[in-house]
């Protein structure tokens, strides 16, 4: 077996671990005698990782280990976005899970004290460049910084949000390094066995789900779906570290140039992050009747949403789609009104915490995931609501 | 200007099933269709090529049966296609899939390479950006329009979350392309005529200069370990009554689970 004597803590598990009493402490440090048949359990065993199996005839192990859970620090008009404080609480339980690190790679230019916002949120260290290159993002000179920061440092896990950027961004860092990535997870946890990511993403569709694993190559990378997972929460009183890494003009080299930005935030309602959605469907019958939608989602302080199908009548533009090709939301309320549930729109919105079903057909599949259903005519339901709110 | 547009035969999604065994999908007896995604990107060939001359290649790496979607897209009038079938290829992951894709293209020579933003299948989105890495030429994403090109670079407008980004890249380049770039044209005549009978040209793995550690099972990093169906199903309630009672039941759940305020509307 091999030994980091510079992780070992003298513990003594992989003593007690081992089946074949082949594991003696000497100077305080693990000796494996002959009688070891490299059968790993002292590497499961050892809580500082410490111990790793020679190579068993697949790719070689690596000189120096990976170590480290890291993310992407995606920012927004200098703000870190919302899945990044979605990854910190995904990460964080990782990092827990595994007694590593968590770490945010923030890439831009005068970011200010967001390094220390997002120790706040949960971050141990913060790896930061900082550069009038990097103000706009742009994947050539992100992916060069990238690999550089994980060349040194050599994370196991680096993890994105599934945005645009994200899916931009982590293709060409993934081939560069030479590792598999996985897109758009809806769940990231730890294999117990092999202490590999695991990633649990839906394919085909939504119709099945598929959990994914790159057991050999370093860092293993994934992209995560905005607005599955709750986002961490702020505190203060935490303490990390910041580090600050070099950037030159070989890293700095880009083939693009970003000539401007054209906002159309009026008409890409914010979904991802409302509390209260009032959603509509075919069943709405006519463009006429989404009034009613759009008066109740007011009343509830809440944004209007849509089925695919509402957006194919013409009903709705596409900003306002919930599910697989659309959005995914999580609000504490979602109302499906005269939507059907097809598999494809539960993808999007079956992490809210409560979900009000109004469907005239009592065996529709949206009421499989409702809190509450109600059977009956939408258009009399909604103005019963509107009426009594 | 050359141009290189790749495409992917793709099941109908609606249609799916799964090997127990191997928890892989069963691709055969699943109708197949051209990526939606991808047919907008041969669209954006045509009309650059209309505009600027030059050629359109459609590339494809899969199954024999893809012969099918090659045929389609000469039907829709591009000059060649180029089919990649070899056993070394099964089991692909995207890291392989576009090794060995770029390797392909680099051997048909390009200025342009068009990609769809993602396969409806896997919807990963990863293929083009590691294409365009593996060649080492610059890539922009979520193409929704083509503003100005000239024989050193193409501005175009990505679809990004909040609006739209003007972007410059310099020439060669790869562009993956959402619908709102073009609208797919209909089949021509005398090309589905040529379509029926033009050869489809195959290469395999040993005509391309590929490192066997790179393709395949054996340069796919990622493994799935599982499949499954998701579980749908939560503890819910049915409310009972008229239209009007049943909303009011639904506010007074709403008003103890605090997400609606004040006391209930005298009627
Ligand atoms: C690859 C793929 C991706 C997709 N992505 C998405 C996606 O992102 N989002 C999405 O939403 N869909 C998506 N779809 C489409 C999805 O499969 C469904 O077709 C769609 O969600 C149906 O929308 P709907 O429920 O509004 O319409 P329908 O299925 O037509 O349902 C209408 C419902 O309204 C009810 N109804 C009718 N009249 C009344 C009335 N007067 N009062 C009360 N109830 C009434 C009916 O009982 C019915 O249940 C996708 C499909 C595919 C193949
Ligand atoms: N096997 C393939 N052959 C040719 N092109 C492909 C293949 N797989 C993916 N692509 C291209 O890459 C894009 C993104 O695919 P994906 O990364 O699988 O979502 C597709 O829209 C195609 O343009």
């Amino acid at each position: 077996m091999k030994l980091y004597s510079d992780r070992c803590a003298g513990c003594e598990a992989c003593v007690n671990a081992c089946p074949y009493n082949a594991v003696t402490m000497q100077g305080g440090l693990p000796v494996f005698s002959d009688a070891c048949n490299l059968c790993g359990a002292c590497v499961e065993a050892c809580p500082s990782e410490a111990i790793e199996r020679p190579g068993n005839g697949g790719p070689a192990v690596e000189a120096s280990p990976h170590r480290g859970i890291w993310i992407f620090g995606e920012t927004k008009d200098g703000q870190p976005t919302r899945v990044v404080l979605e990854l910190l609480a995904v990460g964080r339980r990782l990092a827990e899970k595994t007694g590593q690190d968590l770490g945010v790679v923030l890439a831009g230019d005068r970011l200010g004290t967001m390094p220390q916002n997002l120790i706040a949120f949960g971050a141990d260290r913060v790896f930061l460049v900082e550069h009038p290159d990097l103000a706009v993002f742009r994947d050539e000179p992100y992916t060069a910084v990238l690999a550089a920061a994980i060349k040194q440092y050599r994370p196991s896990i680096l993890l994105f949000g599934a945005t645009t950027t994200g899916r931009s961004l982590a293709p060409r860092l993934a081939a560069r390094l030479r590792t598999g990535l996985t897109a758009d997870c809806t769940a990231l946890d730890i294999d117990p066995e092999s202490g590999n990511l695991l990633q649990t993403r839906p394919a085909f569709g939504g119709n099945i789900m598929a959990t994914i694993m790159c057991p050999v190559n370093r860092p293993q990378m994934a992209t995560m779906r905005p607005g599955v997972q709750k986002p961490a929460t702020r505190d203060g009183g935490r303490t990390g570290e910041v580090i600050r890494l070099e950037t030159g003009p070989s890293l700095l080299l880009a083939r693009t140039e970003v000539l401007g930005f054209i906002n159309r935030n009026e008409e890409m309602v914010n979904l991802e992050e409302a509390s209260v959605i009032v959603s509509g469907g075919r069943g709405l019958g006519c463009a006429e009747n989404f009034s009613l939608v759009r008066e109740l989602a007011a009343l509830l302080g809440g944004v209007v949403g849509a089925s695919r199908a509402a957006v194919e009548e013409g009903w709705l533009p596409y900003a306002h789609q919930v599910g697989q090709t659309g959005k995914t939301v999580s609000p504490r309320l979602y109302i499906a009104c005269g939507i059907s549930g097809a598999v494809q729109h539960l993808a999007g919105m079956q992490g809210s915490d409560i979900i009000v079903a109004i469907n005239r057909n009592p065996d529709a599949p949206i009421f499989k995931v409702a809190s509450y259903g109600m059977v009956g005519d939408v258009v009399q339901i909604l103005k019963s609501l509107i009426e009594q709110l | 200007m050359n141009i290189v547009a790749c495409i992917k035969q793709v099941p109908d999604t609606s249609e799916v099933k799964i090997d127990r065994e191997t928890n892989t999908l069963i691709r055969e007896g699943v109708p197949s269709i051209i990526n939606p995604f991808d047919l907008n990107a041969i669209e954006e060939g045509l009309l650059l090529k209309e505009r600027f001359g030059g050629s359109v290649t459609v590339i494809s790496m899969g199954p024999p049966q893809v012969e099918s979607a090659l045929r389609e897209a000469l039907s829709l009038g591009v000059d060649r296609v180029v089919l990649l079938c070899d056993r070394a290829f099964a089991g692909s992951d995207t890291l392989a899939t576009s090794c060995t894709l770029a390797a392909a293209i680099r051997e048909i020579g390009f200025d342009l390479i068009l990609c769809g933003k993602q396969a409806i299948d896997g919807d990963t989105a990863q293929v083009g950006p590691e294409i365009a890495e593996w060649l080492d030429v610059p890539h922009l994403t979520y193409i929704s329009a083509v503003e100005e090109v000239s024989d050193r670079s193409i501005t175009v407008s990505r679809l990004l979350e909040g609006g739209y980004e003007r972007v410059r890249a310099s020439l060669p380049a790869l562009l993956t392309v959402v619908k709102e770039l073009n609208e797919p044209r209909l089949p021509g005549y005398r090309a589905s005529l040529r379509a029926k009978t033009e050869p489809v040209t195959t290469w395999g793995a040993a005509g391309l200069n590929l490192d066997p550690a790179n393709i395949g099972m054996k340069g796919s990093p990622t493994k799935v370990t599982r499949s499954f169906v998701p579980e749908l199903g939560r503890q819910g309630q049915f409310l009972a009554g008229s239209p009007e009672e049943q909303a009011a039941a639904l506010i007074a759940a709403l008003r103890s689970a605090r997400i609606v305020h004040g006391s209930a509307k005298e009627s």
